[in-house]
């Protein structure tokens, strides 16, 4: 069995840049293995723009924001397999991959860094109530088949969901003739990005139905209409509030979940973000295993995650040269008032570098200041003037602080 | 005077322009260009994309060099649906030189080889 | 020249397709015909999969009789026709004292029945599955019961019947039939068809069939049943099926593990319209609350499909296997609601021995083959055996669907056999491709261009389901 210091699985935003990452910080023994047949991951069918100002300090599509990664990946000699899944992992870190080239194939691995992305929620698992007809679809599903393909899924459209892909596709769709009749969100605001409403939505007339939920989908083999009923404040429909739409394509937005199931077979602790618990060094709680990206919670700006997956670069060439002491006192992080969650979930107690914590509201708050307290002492704290819970937000703690610690630290937003 | 949402980055700040065009609310000079901008003359980069006839199934991925009139979106669109490469496509590559005389470009966004 | 077939069936669920194979190991012309584009579409794609013991029909019935003796077939059944089957056992649960008495008398009914069971105490239960609802008093454990992949059950036993001779038409839906001479006139919206014997297997639907050809004294009356599909998870939930007290209205809500490692709870019992399979969130909730009465700790986040099924009940209350009463040619094997899939091979072996035998010569066929060619279901075999696939075919490496690992040597194997999928869901149902927790999210893609390449067909005719059930409305930059 082949023996390799470092294996990255995923080649998307996350696994790119965590693998240029690790190499640039002397670990030559690398592989990343992708289960597409291009590198890149869904970038390469995000073909709108709004990626990079962070990065590159230009507005780039996806496919030029994962080019630039590509080209890093070839320039530094990085090998990749292409169409190679991974289909088995276990707690000693073995791997093992199915591809058509190379057959079943395993591998063990000092270090692997999981950068597997995310996977979208669907009708069953929401229990879309009413007819099994064709025509209701997943957002990113619908955006592979137009984008990639060339094939468009329907003519007049419902959109359950105000997520950003939602969103997206909105425009999207409206671009390529099909008519958008509206977007329906179950919550009272919307869950996508404000330029996005604006830029596709209002920009396109299509109306945004808050509080509102399919309560009825209608059709013998495909989709002829869908109803939508107000919801009240504990998401229940409430009945005669219906509204019918004639349609016949149903797309469903409705979030998105971190893919763990590797983590799964080896009982690796997974969070309420449904990603991995883990340390500021994004390591989970199995040492050597490292995790970034929408697999670790689900980000909205990309360039955030090439960030965090550098991290764990880094830190998988730090753990590699036993730089990083996993017997070193955890110390737990806990969501505090209004936050719905804290990542990293513990941090070690003698850091290698500063913590940048991320998190989200439960719900969107103006003139706020987010507290870091341990106890009754207070380490740090920032003011921010507006959150919304579809935008990640992320805090600086300076690793000197972590010694005024006593048991935990404790992350809020409270009234300014 | 009028409330608007700042597009040109993910941030998305709430612009307010009162009635002699000072913009406040911006947290960058490109949020006060994209204000006056969106009252005076709305544009809009524009994302799409074109068959690769020698693929079968295959599309890619292009954008306006420029952005060009909100008010001819949808006429740039069919221009667009008429255009087609074959591959390898490369990043940058011009389809078609100022799109219905507009001063804007479509070039390919993705490399496919 | 008309083609006059020795038998036609109407019908090709789990009860068509056993028939038709029965009838393939004779020398006849069969045909079977269905108005859907596959077999076992309809009803027989939406069940808990049960293979039951036989300890509740009521002893003397047409169901006690033939549950009983498929249950048997059923070892050798799924070794032949290679159908993944779990021989899990059942509990029937008791949660309060004074239900241990209807446990005794279903332990007699099973003694009457010739079924193995076993009475068990609150601690035998809870030993055996930790997760019941630690106030259950007692459970009847039913050590024959099993849980089958009732789709792969179905397109094998049509694959095994077509390779054995019986031809199978799809999208042949019956509009009228008539006797003429002696044979019978099958009216379609395709074409005619004509048959010496015709065999009413047509499920929610076989009262209307019936009465085409006299007036009956039953009649359908379609039940939905609704179910949860939850995902495999690590920690488990129960190790076989369980159930509650049965009530007029059926066996009851049952939580069960699927012999493709996933949980499946359900079904509800309400009266629908025959062509009515659409889940509501009213009847979902009753289910997690009946469900979770005898398994508190149901992981209902882990729902990946809600789907119902309409059960064939009739007001018979009993299986209907007989001729018509004017035409010993016209047999109907109607009202096959549960234990419908475990009966299904015995009352074929009826059906042809004592109800077609009596009116067609049965010459045996000496190529019958009861088997299919085994399946490569490479998540199931061990590495020696992956390996080995692998080196046959390089397609056996390469994964389609991602959350299941199936291959693409899995799907076009499944191509390649003589019932082969015609959609989506027909891919779905033979290869699991879509069953696991993004249910096709990240395959359907793959497989919509790998079905519209193998049939030769623009990806727009590519159905989810039936014919009609188009997933891509148009090429772009084409339609405006």
């Amino acid at each position: 069995m082949r023996q390799i210091d470092l294996v990255v699985i995923g080649s998307g935003a996350a696994g790119m840049a965590a693998a240029i990452e690790a190499k640039k910080n002397g670990i030559n023994d690398l592989l990343i293995l992708e289960k597409d047949e291009k590198l890149g991951g869904i970038l390469n069918q995000c073909i709108h723009n709004g990626f990079g100002l962070t990065e590159f300090k230009e507005e780039l599509t996806g496919p030029e924001y994962l080019q630039r990664f590509v080209d890093e990946v070839k320039r530094l000699e990085i090998p990749y397999k292409l169409n190679a899944q991974v289909i088995d992992l276990t707690k000693d870190k073995v791997l093992t991959y199915s591809s058509k080239e190379d057959g079943l194939v395993k591998l063990q691995a000092k270090a692997i860094i999981m950068a597997t992305g995310c996977y979208e929620r669907n009708a069953g698992a929401i229990m879309l109530p009413g007819d099994r007809c064709s025509g209701v679809i997943t957002a990113g599903t619908a955006q592979r088949y137009l984008n990639i393909n060339g094939l468009m899924v329907g003519k007049r459209v419902v959109i359950l969901g105000s997520g950003d892909i939602g969103l997206i596709m909105a425009r999207r769709l409206t671009l390529e003739g099909a008519k958008v009749l509206c977007v329906s969100e179950i919550m009272p605001y919307s869950a996508g990005l404000n330029r996005n409403i604006q830029q596709c939505l209002i920009d396109y007339d299509i109306p945004l139905y808050l509080s509102r939920t399919v309560s009825k989908v209608v059709g013998k083999d495909r989709l002829e209409k869908v109803v939508l009923s107000a919801v009240d404040e504990n998401l229940q429909i409430i009945p005669g509030t219906e509204m019918e739409f004639e349609c016949d394509t149903l797309i469903l937005s409705v979030g998105l979940i971190p893919y763990v199931s590797l983590l799964n077979y080896i009982d690796c602790p997974i969070s309420s973000t449904k990603g991995a618990v883990v340390n500021q060094y994004m390591e989970t709680m199995i040492p050597g295993i490292f995790t970034a990206g929408n697999c670790l919670h689900v980000h909205d700006v990309v360039d955030f995650v090439s960030q965090e997956a550098r991290l764990a670069g880094r830190s998988a060439a730090l753990y590699l040269k036993n730089e990083i002491d996993n017997n070193e006192k955890k110390i737990p992080i806990k969501p505090g008032n209004n936050i719905s969650y804290v990542i990293p979930q513990f941090v070690l107690e003698n850091s290698v570098d500063d913590i940048t914590f991320k998190f989200r509201v439960r719900k969107p708050l103006k003139d706020q200041v987010v507290m870091i307290r341990s106890g009754d002492i207070v380490l740090g704290k920032v003011v921010k003037p507006a959150l919304i819970p579809s935008e990640m937000v992320m805090v600086n703690l300076s690793k000197d602080k972590l010694q005024e610690v006593k048991d935990e630290i404790v992350i809020s937003v409270e009234d300014r | 005077m009028k409330d608007l949402t700042c597009i040109v980055c993910p941030r998305g700040c709430r612009l307010h322009v009162d009635d002699y065009m000072n913009v406040t609310g911006n947290f960058c000079p490109r949020g006060k260009e994209y204000a006056i901008s969106e009252l005076t003359h709305p544009v809009r980069t524009i994302t799409s994309s074109i068959k690769v006839t020698n693929r079968e199934y295959t599309l890619v991925s292009v954008k306006t060099t420029k952005p060009v009139p909100k008010d001819k979106i949808f006429e740039v669109m069919e221009e667009i649906d008429k255009l087609s490469v074959e591959a390898p496509t490369r990043i940058g590559d011009i389809v078609k030189k100022n799109i219905l005389g507009l001063d804007s470009d479509i070039v390919i966004t993705k490399n496919i080889d | 020249m008309k083609q006059i077939h020795d038998v036609l069936i109407i019908g090709a669920g789990v009860t068509g397709t056993m028939i038709a194979r029965e009838l393939s190991k004779y020398k006849l012309d069969t045909l079977i015909i269905d108005k859907s584009n596959d077999a076992g579409n309809l009803t027989s794609s939406a069940n808990s999969a049960i293979i039951h013991s036989g300890y509740d029909p009521e002893p003397g019935t047409n169901k006690a009789k033939f549950n009983v003796l498929g249950n048997k077939m059923y070892p050798e059944l799924v070794k032949d026709l290679d159908v993944p089957y779990v021989a899990c056992g059942s509990l029937t649960v008791a949660l309060e004292e004074e239900q241990l008495e209807i446990l005794k008398q279903l332990e007699e009914r099973s003694k009457i029945n010739g079924v193995p069971v076993q009475l068990l105490n609150k601690e035998e239960v809870l030993k055996m599955e930790p997760n019941i609802n630690p106030e259950v008093k007692g459970a009847l454990y039913a050590p024959t019961a099993g849980v089958i992949d009732p789709f792969n059950l179905v397109i094998h036993a049509m694959e095994n019947a077509i390779d054995n001779g019986v031809t199978f038409l799809r999208n042949h839906e019956v509009k009228g039939i008539k006797k003429e001479n002696d044979y019978f006139v099958v009216n379609t919206n395709k074409e005619d068809l004509y048959a010496r014997v015709v065999i009413n297997a047509a499920g929610v639907k076989a009262d209307k069939i019936a009465a085409m050809i006299e007036d009956i004294d039953w009649a359908i009356t379609p039940r939905k049943g609704e179910y949860y599909l939850l995902d495999h998870y690590k920690e488990g939930l129960v190790n076989r099926t369980i159930f509650p007290l049965p009530s007029k209205k059926g066996k009851g809500i049952l939580v069960s593990i699927t012999s493709s490692g996933n949980y499946i709870v359900g079904p509800s019992s309400e009266f629908a319209d025959p062509d009515d399979v659409s889940t509501d969130a009213p009847t979902l909730a009753n289910i997690k609350a009946s469900a979770s009465l005898m398994v508190p700790s149901i992981p209902f986040k882990e729902t990946i499909r809600v789907f119902s099924g309409l059960r064939a009940t009739c007001t018979r209350h009993d299986f209907i296997v007989e001729p018509a009463k004017s035409e010993r040619n016209f047999i109907n094997v109607a009202g096959i609601e549960s234990p419908g899939f475990v009966s299904a091979p015995a009352i074929a072996e009826y059906v042809v021995n004592e109800l077609v035998k009596p009116v067609l010569t049965l010459e045996k066929n000496p190529n019958f083959n009861p088997r299919v060619k085994p399946y490569h279901r490479m998540h199931y075999l061990n590495e020696e055996e992956q390996l080995k696939a692998i080196k046959e075919d390089s397609d056996f490496g390469e994964i389609v669907c991602n959350c299941e690992h199936i291959s693409l040597g899995e799907i076009k194997e499944s191509l390649e056999r003589s019932c082969p999928p015609v959609s989506i869901k027909g891919v779905k149902r033979r290869c699991r491709a879509g069953f696991g927790k993004c249910q096709g999210g990240f395959c359907q893609p793959k497989i919509l261009l790998l079905l519209a390449k193998h049939y030769n067909v623009s990806p727009t005719e590519i159905p989810l389901n039936e014919d009609g059930s188009y997933i891509i409305d148009h090429l772009i930059k084409e339609a405006k």
